[in-house]
């Protein structure tokens, strides 16, 4: 029996399944029936329409570039904005012969070997259509010539279109950056992202810098325009128009003219400064020295500018301030003091005898002071304000290396600080389980005592050095430092902060701030290291000298600057932070190869800190109007005369 | 090949590749159609597990180009799993309904679910809507054709409809933008709404009888993007107008038609199932390229079958036509 149940389940299914796919077949015709219904709709019935768009006058979509946003510094001035000028483009796909009217155009206007090359370029780069340039920034006489001759060149026009300029060259080039030509990789990430059909005209993107940082902020919306294009290429008529919009400039923290006194001061010497506002986390001066000229990239940098640039023994491209990274030297001492205060291994009044150097029990090895004979007793304070070398390898001995590594994590160390800036290098908080990955070495007690006074594995950015003085100046409070302080909308002048909440709170004992803060303030007083740069000031500072090795020293044998290659000469270092009652600035500063600290760094500082405090007078926050508000047209109000440096 | 050789602008390397397509499509479908049905259901499930095991690879080490995560790089090759996984699953699906004939209940239509919704979210994670789409779909068509109880078939169509706000919310971005320039195309008429405006304008400015071979002049002025692939179809029905089209719809129904009549004779459940799944993926692969392209579907990635370049999509169509033969002669074989 079970079999006949089964042998009529079986023929059950298989009339069920003739059912299905009668219904199957029933759905595809009706599918098939529904595109042939579009098909007719769209090739009888909306025949002539299409056939219009298509082949009498061909519709063309222009889009239309938005204005990129504005860079201004604290006060409103201008770091980078746009200006209008007017460029000679072709259309390859209306021109027929290429090489014979390029021939002929450069009888009326100027075209070098280069632009050709250029233009070469981006024929093949293209992938859209639409017309491509072949020389900018044209003359007013040129654009009369080709006006005059217009009629020889159908495919051929002249459009107003937008330009970056850095109105300020070299100043603060490493923080504003450049943007460059978008390329194949830009596009890839571009359209990753869903956000390609937004570059469509756009030729720009942010390479480096705030310019790439804030892309998406400064870039804004393309409008397009929808054009009747005659059979020779030319608009006839425009049948609708999404306007762009403009991309929100920044507003930043940075003052360029502090920018300014700081560059100036680092005359021709390499090196970098890092300053923050201790309150907010605000960047208030950001140098690497030297620059370079950012306006160079905008048109794609010639190739052998681009080479010198990167082969310069100077290396201009190198942001120093972000991505150098230096041992902090004697500027560690600080840290260490307010670790063996706040976990208890020293008092303030706990005092050593510095013969000259140190010993590890059991060992011959010399760890030397730099002042030959010692110092004699020093306590804290002292060790902080003469920099005592033997203090802090006795110190980093008694704390050793875990307690050590975990106390400076807290100020940052070892990590990015996350600054709104690309390209950050992370440094180095030295510790057992760092030097096993890095190296597969175990961590010897020697390593421990050079970490003391901030040598041996130690590294740090500026930037790292310059954020962990401000945790100092503000007693505790760590903000992630940022360069932008507001965005704000180019239209309707809307502004939103970038940042307002600090990041985490360190819960010291109001005593070690205290004594830490007034050795600093020491260092800066007669007797100090760095007394002599601050010896009339009219305002107290706590600061800290630093002098890091290039080159390790043997055992036994001297440093003498003039024997050593100049790029093997020490690092002159400085932090400082003031006014030390309330602090507004804090800093960190860094001359390569310039020797000791107070000598070279803090008169840098010094110079930095007076024009903070006393420079000119603050004007209200002020964006000006946007030069060369239209995309096309409009083109003369915009350009050099917004400029206000 | 005629229109492929308009669409490519008359690249004569364009159609030496092709040309080299259609031989080795045709040596696969020889192959395939010569391979006994009872050979293909041994491997079903094999081949099932091994695209499914390619897929998770992708998704742990594929390589990332244009922002998916579809390939896997075998240093000679990169091999995108999920084409794999189009002919797999209902080979999959097929051989387990074939398994539990006539003892069928609700629970082997739930473990069936699951082996066609686990490749099916593996190949959205990339993300690759329209792949997965497509595979899920054939799914459907087995659990459809297997007997799937039409109190479930109508319960989920309302949980579908009812999840749509839920789908709309976990889509990507770019997804949404597609679905609403369906709605609306002019509303990103140089992103993502410019292959659809443009293609209906190729397609609508065809015509009753087209503008002739060559003559395409809004594909041929560069207004249509990838018109060689995915929207092959906006060149041959601009040139060959809405007579081409008729024509094309025909003999696509031709094919489907044949397709069906061997489905209905397939002697076991399993070579009714593949005969089946294959004819109705076939038949959504035109219509969701056509559909595409003339401005009634989203954009998805999907070729036209037997008339986009592109190696892979010809060699799959012919690798069903090669089962399709299988069965077709195997059923004689059985009657005889």
């Amino acid at each position: 029996m079970p079999q006949f149940v089964e042998l009529k389940n079986l023929e059950g299914e298989r009339s069920e399944f003739r059912r299905r796919t009668a219904i199957a077949a029933i759905f595809v015709l009706v599918l098939f029936g529904l595109l042939l219904a579009r098909f007719v709709f769209l090739q009888v019935m909306k025949h002539e329409y299409y056939y219009t768009q298509a082949e009498a006058n061909r519709i063309s979509l222009v889009p239309i570039v938005p204005n990129r946003g504005l860079i201004l510094d604290r006060h409103g001035t201008v770091l980078a904005h746009n200006f209008t000028a007017y460029t000679l483009e072709i259309n390859p796909t209306v021109v027929r012969d290429l090489d014979a009217t390029i021939e002929s155009l450069s009888q009326l206007i100027e075209i070098a070997p280069k632009d050709r090359r250029r233009f070469k370029r981006l024929l093949d780069e293209s992938r859209k259509l639409g017309a491509i340039p072949i020389r900018t920034r044209l003359s007013e006489a040129e654009i009369a010539r080709f006006a005059a001759n217009r009629y020889r060149f159908p495919g051929v026009e002249i459009n107003a279109r937008l330009f970056r300029r850095y109105p300020n060259g070299t100043l603060a080039s490493h923080v504003v950056g450049y943007i460059g030509r978008i390329n194949q990789k830009d596009m890839e990430t571009l359209e990753a992202d869903g956000r390609l059909s937004n570059y469509r005209g756009s030729e720009h993107i942010g390479k480096t810098g705030l310019e790439q940082m804030y892309e998406r902020e400064l870039h804004g919306t393309t409008g397009m325009e929808q054009v009747e294009v005659d059979s020779g290429g030319r608009a006839v008529r425009t049948l609708s128009r999404t306007p762009p919009v403009s991309g929100n400039n920044l507003q930043l923290h940075l003052d360029l003219r502090l920018q300014e006194a700081a560059e100036a001061a680092f005359g021709s010497r390499r090196g970098a400064l890092v300053a923050i506002d201790p309150s907010t986390g605000g960047v208030l001066a950001f140098v690497s020295r030297p620059g370079f000229d950012p306006n160079l990239f905008i048109d794609g940098i010639d190739p052998t500018t681009w080479h010198e640039l990167n082969t310069h023994p100077d290396r201009p491209m190198v942001n120093r301030a972000l991505s150098g990274q230096y041992p902090p030297g004697s500027t560690y001492k600080p840290f260490m003091a307010l670790a063996a205060l706040e976990l208890g291994r020293r008092t303030p009044q706990y005092a050593i005898n510095d013969p000259g150097f140190f010993t590890l029990p059991g060992n011959s090895h010399q760890y030397r002071d730099w002042k030959p004979g010692g110092h004699g007793s020093v306590n804290l304070h002292q060790s902080i304000v003469i920099s005592c070398d033997t203090y802090y390898y006795q110190l980093a001995f008694d704390l050793g290396i875990d307690t050590i590594s975990n106390f400076m994590r807290q100020f940052g160390f070892g990590a990015r600080t996350g600054v709104d800036l690309e390209g950050e290098a992370i440094g180095i908080n030295p510790s057992q389980e760092w030097k096993q990955r890095r190296f597969r070495q175990k961590w010897y007690v020697g390593d421990t005592i050079s970490i003391g006074i901030g040598q041996g594995y130690n590294v740090m950015t500026l930037l790292q050095m310059a954020n962990a003085t401000a945790i100092i100046a503000n007693k505790g409070t760590v903000w992630r430092p940022h360069l932008v302080n507001l965005v704000q909308d180019a239209t309707s002048r809307a502004q939103r902060a970038v940042l307002a909440q600090p990041l985490r709170r360190l819960d010291f004992k109001p005593d070690s701030w205290a004594v830490v803060q007034a050795a600093m303030i020491g260092v800066t007083t007669p007797g100090g290291t760095g007394h002599r740069a601050f010896a009339d000031a009219k305002y107290i500072v706590g600061g800290k000298t630093g002098t890091s090795q290039v080159v390790a020293i043997k055992q036994g044998q001297k440093y003498d600057a003039s024997r050593l290659d100049e790029r093997h000469r020490d690092h002159a270092l400085f932090i400082a932070y003031a006014p030390a009652d309330n602090p507004t600035i804090a800093l960190a500063v860094l001359v390569e190869n310039a020797g000791g600290g107070g000598a070279n760094a803090a008169p840098l500082a010094r110079t930095v800190i007076d024009f903070f405090l006393f420079g000119k007078p603050v004007t209200p926050i002020d964006a000006p109007a946007i030069p060369g508000a239209a995309a096309n047209g409009a083109a003369s109000n915009g350009g050099a005369g917004a400029e206000r440096n | 090949m005629v229109t492929l050789y308009s669409a490519s602008n008359q690249s004569f390397d364009r159609m030496e590749t092709k040309l080299f397509n259609i031989g080795v499509a045709f040596a696969v479908m020889w192959v395939v159609a010569n391979t006994p049905m009872s050979q293909v259901l041994r491997l079903a499930m094999p081949a099932y597990l091994a695209a499914l095991a390619l897929l998770i690879a992708v998704a742990l080490v594929g390589d990332v180009r244009n922002g998916a995560r579809r390939w896997l790089d075998l240093g000679v090759i990169s091999l995108q799993p999920s084409e794999l996984m189009k002919i797999a699953l209902p080979l999959a699906l097929a051989w387990y309904f074939d398994r539990y004939e006539s003892t069928l209940r609700l629970r082997n239509f739930v473990i069936a679910a699951a082996l066609f919704v686990l490749p099916v979210l593996l190949i959205l994670r990339q993300p690759d809507l329209g792949t997965a789409l497509l595979i899920a779909s054939s799914g459907c068509f087995v659990l459809f054709l297997a007997g799937l109880p039409w109190k479930i078939i109508f319960a989920l169509g309302a949980a579908g409809v009812a999840a749509l706000p839920l789908a709309w919310s976990v889509m990507h971005d770019y997804q949404r933008t597609r679905v609403m320039i369906l709605l609306d195309p002019s509303q990103d008429p140089l992103g993502a709404g410019y292959h659809t405006i443009q293609s209906t304008i190729a397609v609508g400015s065809g015509g009753w009888f087209g503008k002739g071979w060559l003559q395409g002049t809004q594909t041929h002025l560069d207004f249509l993007p990838e018109r060689t692939t995915d929207f092959i179809f906006a060149v041959y029905s601009e040139e060959f107008g809405l007579l081409g089209n008729a024509m094309l719809l025909l003999m696509f129904l031709l094919v489907i038609a044949r397709g069906l009549v061997i489905t209905l004779n397939a002697p076991t459940v399993f070579t009714r199932l593949v005969a089946g799944s294959v004819t109705l993926t076939f038949a959504t692969y035109a219509f969701v390229n056509m559909g595409m392209v003339s401005g009634i579907l989203p954009v998805v990635g999907v070729p036209l079958p037997l008339i986009s370049y592109g190696g892979t999509a010809l060699v799959s169509a012919f690798f069903g036509f090669g089962l399709l033969m299988s069965i077709s002669t195997n059923r004689k074989l059985i009657k005889s």
